[in-house]
């Protein structure tokens, strides 16, 4: 765990309540980079939030439990001014598929989502990216560079993840602000390349 | 992470809401901001929860995940709380975010411009 208050001198103004609040989800999975992604951009101490989820949301991991009514899903979040008056909230969301459910209500009003990859871990990513076409959510991939990771190209990534042509791939460094920064200029572009000039 | 945390968020639903199940979840978006009302009305008659709530609002507004994670309360469980804080006058909100809100050009050069001044 990095202690980043000592050295951290980035604040986050107090909030008036009057500002436009804008959310991305930073999906992935099981160690693709999404808390570090957060923390790296985040101008408060990085605070988790919690979703309770009910037996008929959870997966068929759970079935050995027939007791467990509920489970906790905690995310990670984090929160930047832009202006001020326009805040953005990153969130870190869980990517294992019996936390879809959980998914599905944070990505309601999103922004659209920066999908994070290991490439050692690729197989994981087809779920996430299902998911996120279901929810016509728009994204782009984050190649998050991991130094045991095989190279592959940038062409064979995009088609073994099956990514339309127009869908942004780009690699990140998690860990750095500039490189993370990035990453979200490119999604944020993308959404507007999908959002037509005259949309209310 | 809080050892005391409950595990069952089913269980402490029911024990700080009363039983009812949550209203209006729009309304409490995880990214909604909520401001305390000043002057409010009196305390009296507030859950513990609640006054908490007011306490966290009073030196700035909070976005319900912040309010969330600072309670250790699942979000489920706040939406309720604040709807009832709401319908007594205690805190008001943004309005309801939509799912056209991510439509919004001018919005989204707003954050782009945002981003590259990082
Ligand atoms: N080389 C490299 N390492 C990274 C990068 N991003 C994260 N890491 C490291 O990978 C590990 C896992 O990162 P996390 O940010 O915890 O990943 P996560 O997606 O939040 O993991 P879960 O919440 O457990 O699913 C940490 O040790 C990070 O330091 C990256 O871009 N490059
Ligand atoms: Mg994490």
């Amino acid at each position: 765990m990095l202690d980043s208050s000592a050295s951290d001198h980035r604040t986050a103004p107090a909030l008036r309540g009057d500002e436009r609040t804008v959310k991305i989800l930073i999906a992935g999975h099981f160690g693709a980079g999404k808390t570090t992604f957060v923390h790296s951009l985040s101008q408060i101490a990085p605070l988790s939030t919690e979703e309770v989820m009910t037996t008929a949301s959870v997966g068929t991991d759970h079935t050995s439990l027939p007791e467990k009514t509920s489970t906790t899903v905690a995310m990670d979040f984090g929160r930047l001014s832009l202006t001020d008056d326009l805040v953005l909230y990153l969130f870190g969301a869980p990517g294992q598929p019996r936390f879809f459910p959980v998914l599905r209500d944070l990505a309601f009003g999103a922004l659209g989502a920066l999908v994070l990859v290991d490439t050692r871990r690729l197989e994981d990513t087809y779920p996430i990216l299902e998911l996120i076409e279901d929810l016509d959510l728009p994204y782009a991939i984050a190649i998050n560079r991991f130094d045991q990771a095989p190279e592959h190209t940038v062409e064979r990534l995009r088609e073994v993840m099956d990514l339309e042509p127009e869908t942004p791939l780009v690699i990140c460094d998690a860990r750095e602000l500039r490189s993370s920064t990035d990453a979200l200029i490119t999604l944020t572009r993308h959404v507007l390349t999908l959002t037509p000039e005259n949309a209310a | 992470m809080s050892g005391e945390r409950p595990r069952d968020g089913l269980v402490r639903s029911y024990v700080v809401t009363g039983g009812r199940s949550t209203p209006s979840r729009n309304h409490f978006d995880a990214i909604t901001l909520i401001t305390c009302s000043a002057p409010g009305p009196g305390r009296g008659g507030l859950s513990p929860e609640q006054r908490k709530v007011l306490d966290l609002l009073a030196p700035s507004a909070q976005s319900v995940a912040e309010l969330g994670a600072r309670l250790h309360l699942p979000l489920a469980v706040l939406r309720v709380l604040l709807a009832d804080l709401m319908s007594a006058g205690h805190i008001t909100t943004q309005r309801p975010i939509t799912k056209s809100d991510r439509l919004d050009r001018k919005l989204l050069e707003e954050v782009l411009a945002g981003l590259q001044r990082l």
